[in-house]
């Protein structure tokens, strides 16, 4: 690229001649991007703006700094050098809450600790997802007998991924984080407008029943998402 | 034993031992002598002498070190015993054992006598249910303060449902601090917050800037450890548990403090061979922790997530291949296995040796970079040199140990004091600081390192030329052990933070009686007050990072 004298006398010739001649004949390619390359010659993405938002929401997420137990180590391996999560476009731990947008619990949840851990969780902005890292987030793990420890993480609030392991490996936390975007991507995991801890309060009806009570209760107007039970997964 | 049995003081026999010695300096408040297999001397007394009894130990006798106070419940009293050591001579150990009736179980305060039992007190009455009286701050500790029972107790319930509240926290101090002048600020600290380590609640009252209160609020990761340990069998099922008490790739060294206290009270022998394995991987695994600790460290006193932190977990990732080429876990290990460990080296051999030996020559120029980085660095000095000072007698009142006490200065390592394993074998010093300061912490666990990876390499060396047919890695241990009934013992390891002990007792089945942690982070986080009460904030976060806790170990 020529570099000699660049802008002069305030003809852009020279400019366009360099760009023309780097670019070659033929296509107007005026970004010369990658992803130009890959969507062939049309300048225009036609797509819903639901699924551009789910890809986006996939390849670009803020994590929690969030550390309860053993996992939490693994969880810092897994964000430090060698395993790197932020290759996977989710390496950028938030110490806020409100700034968040992936929460990974990573740890025994004990009862002192489980409203806090709701607190938490409910000051994420929507939508909100969350990653169960370890035994003790699906059951309790190693200390599921113990009179203090709630046993598995939705218990209090909902999990979208569970990854096993005591502690799982970083690999395995990679993986898991790598499924989360996945389905993100593919709109499988959408926001959660029902949380399952509020169901308690209905706890002695039948399913279909309570999503029809809540169903009731949503204004049509002001509703801006809406959780499909049809075809959730 | 009971209570009723005797009342008067056994006879003295010829020939002067500790007992004697001990029986002498208590004279008539000594009710009767038990049998514990680590202790010269355990003496029963009456629940309002604790504190004559104890103050006439610490300050006739030495025994200036209250270690551990467990509680336990038998069918016919409560029991608290109070773990005393000499700072000087850690195998010096008396317990003194002090009974509660069962319907009222009241017991006098060692609080006075020794700052740490405020915290061991608080903890027994939580679990167990004993009250003490003229205890300054007599609220659960583990458990919310909602919670009915007493899980540890023989006729807790443990299906019972529980509330557990969430409610806003009061400034303790605002009552007394309203004036015109001075205007208290409360803060919460935590459970969640990048600075404390996991999950540790600091409730924080400010003057301006300054400290004016700390009260660490604990119990978020307070998972049942000894009700775990008490549930499973000696042989297999509680070795996996103290993996997970200090959680930052220590686990070697927790499981070492259960091999010793089991391998104590089952009286197995371990082979030689096996000893300097276990010597071996301990210290791989005590350079892991103060590794994490120092890049922790800097990341709360700059805020470094670049550079020093990364850098510590590139070398953790290191430690943490050659563990798992030896264990197969990168941080859960279960390698000790009572009476040894599980396996023996990776083959081929030679490979193993030199990756750990590739690993012992690039360490100290690493090290180096460390010392440019954070200790030469004159931010970090700023923060650190002469803040969080911590004085010698104030740690020892609070039971302070590992780098936390020899950072004050207190010489005392209990690989050296108390030796076990392959430790007294070896050439290596015990390291002091006599800064007292938060950068001491750091300096001292920086040269620890450097003493590990001595100790490392010569192990490795004597591991090469081990012969071959004397390559005995575990002795020959009972499938189901059942150590005779009302042993009890309580043996302590030099962990990466400090004194881990055991206490267990036998009921005579396969399953300990009681099982007691005594965690070194639990005394050691009570010396924060003492570091920043009257310090800025930002010295506060110093300490506390300086400290070195693990919630895991906190809590248990």
């Amino acid at each position: 690229m020529s570099s000699d004298n660049p802008i002069d006398g305030g003809s852009t010739d020279m400019l366009t001649d360099t760009r023309d001649a780097r670019m070659g004949e033929g296509l107007d390619d005026r970004f010369n991007s990658r992803l130009r390359e890959a969507l062939g010659s049309s300048p225009f993405i036609l797509t819903k703006f639901d699924k551009f938002m789910n890809w986006v929401r996939g390849s670009s997420m803020f994590m929690l700094q969030f550390g309860i137990a053993c996992c939490s180590i693994e969880m810092i391996h897994t964000y430090a050098i060698k395993h790197d999560l932020d290759r996977f476009h989710a390496g950028v731990p938030r110490a806020s809450p409100r700034q968040a947008d992936v929460i990974i619990v990573p740890g025994t949840i004990v009862s002192k600790f489980a409203p806090r851990m709701k607190r938490v969780y409910d000051q994420m902005p929507e939508p909100k997802f969350v990653v169960g890292m370890g035994s003790c987030t699906i059951s309790g793990g190693p200390f599921q007998e113990g009179y203090n420890v709630i046993k598995g993480a939705e218990e209090v609030i909902p999990v979208d991924i569970h990854v096993p392991g005591c502690p799982p490996r970083p690999e395995a936390l990679v993986y898991g984080v790598a499924k989360l975007q996945e389905r993100i991507a593919n709109g499988e995991s959408s926001p959660v407008v029902v949380k399952p801890y509020e169901l308690e309060q209905f706890g002695d009806m039948e399913r279909d029943e309570v999503v029809d009570k809540l169903a009731d209760q949503i204004d049509e107007e002001t509703l801006a998402m809406r959780y499909n039970w049809a075809d959730s997964p | 034993m009971s209570v009723e049995e005797t009342e008067e003081t056994p006879e003295i026999e010829a020939g002067v031992t500790v007992e004697d010695e001990v029986l002498d300096t208590l004279g008539d408040t000594v009710q009767t002598t038990e049998e514990h297999l680590n202790a010269d001397a355990s003496v029963v007394v009456r629940p309002d002498q604790v504190q004559d009894t104890l103050s006439a130990l610490r300050d006739d006798m030495g025994y200036d070190h209250l270690s551990c106070v467990t509680a336990q419940e038998y069918e016919d009293r409560y029991e608290s015993i109070y773990h005393m050591k000499q700072y000087d001579d850690p195998t010096q150990e008396v317990s003194v054992v002090v009974p509660a009736s069962k319907d009222e179980p009241i017991s006098q305060s060692a609080e006075p006598v020794f700052r740490t039992a405020d915290w061991h007190e608080r903890e027994a009455y939580d679990l167990v249910g004993i009250n003490y009286e003229d205890h300054p701050d007599p609220r659960r500790i583990l458990l919310p303060e909602t919670w009915q029972g007493h899980p540890l107790g023989q006729d807790y319930d443990q299906d019972s449902p529980q509330i557990v509240t969430l409610s806003e926290w009061d400034n303790p101090l605002r009552d007394d601090h309203v004036d015109d002048e001075a205007d208290t600020m409360f803060l919460n600290i935590g459970p969640h917050h990048p600075a404390t380590h996991g999950v540790l609640h600091v409730k924080t009252v400010l003057d301006g800037e300054t400290v004016a209160d700390v009260d660490p609020d604990i119990g978020y990761l307070h998972r049942c450890e000894e009700q775990m340990c008490q549930n499973g069998t000696y042989r297999h099922q509680i070795m996996p548990y103290p993996d997970r008490w200090d959680y930052v790739s220590a686990g070697i060294l927790n499981e070492w403090a259960y091999a010793r206290a089991a391998e104590d009270l089952a009286d197995i022998e371990v082979p030689e061979y096996a000893q300097v394995i276990r010597t071996m991987s301990a210290e791989l695994c005590r350079i892991a922790a103060h590794m994490l600790a120092l890049g922790t460290f800097a990341l709360d006193v700059f805020g470094d997530f670049t550079a020093t932190f990364q850098y510590a977990f590139r070398d953790r990732e290191v430690i943490q291949n050659i563990l798992e080429d030896l264990t197969g876990q990168r941080m859960m290990f279960n390698y000790f296995r009572l009476g040894g460990v599980a396996w023996d080296l990776p083959e081929p051999r030679e490979e193993f040796f030199e990756k750990t030996r590739d690993f012992l020559e690039e360490l100290p120029a690493k090290l180096e970079e460390y010392h440019d980085l954070i200790t030469g660095n004159e931010i970090f000095q700023l923060r650190c040199v002469d803040t969080g000072i911590l004085e010698p007698e104030v740690a020892k009142s609070y039971g302070a140990t590992g780098p936390v006490a020899r950072a004050s200065g207190i010489d005392y390592d209990l690989r050296r004091d108390d030796p076990y394993g392959y430790y007294d074998e070896l050439d290596w010093d015990v390291v002091t600081e006599d800064g007292c300061d938060n950068f001491s912490r750091v300096i001292v666990r920086m040269q620890e390192v450097e003493e590990s990876a001595k100790i490392i390499e010569q192990c490795v060396d004597l591991l090469e030329e081990w012969p071959e047919d004397d390559r005995t890695i575990q002795s020959n241990v009972p499938r189901t052990l059942k150590p005779d009934a009302d042993a009890e013992t309580y043996r302590a390891v030099e962990a990466a933070k400090g004194e881990l002990g055991i206490y267990i007792r036998s009921d005579g089945t396969d399953k300990p009686g009681r099982f007691k942690i005594r965690s070194p982070c639990f005394s050691n986080l009570q010396t924060l007050g003492e570091m920043s009460e009257g310090e800025y904030i930002p010295d506060l976060i110093a300490s506390l990072g300086s400290l070195d806790i693990v919630l895991g170990e906190v809590d248990r």
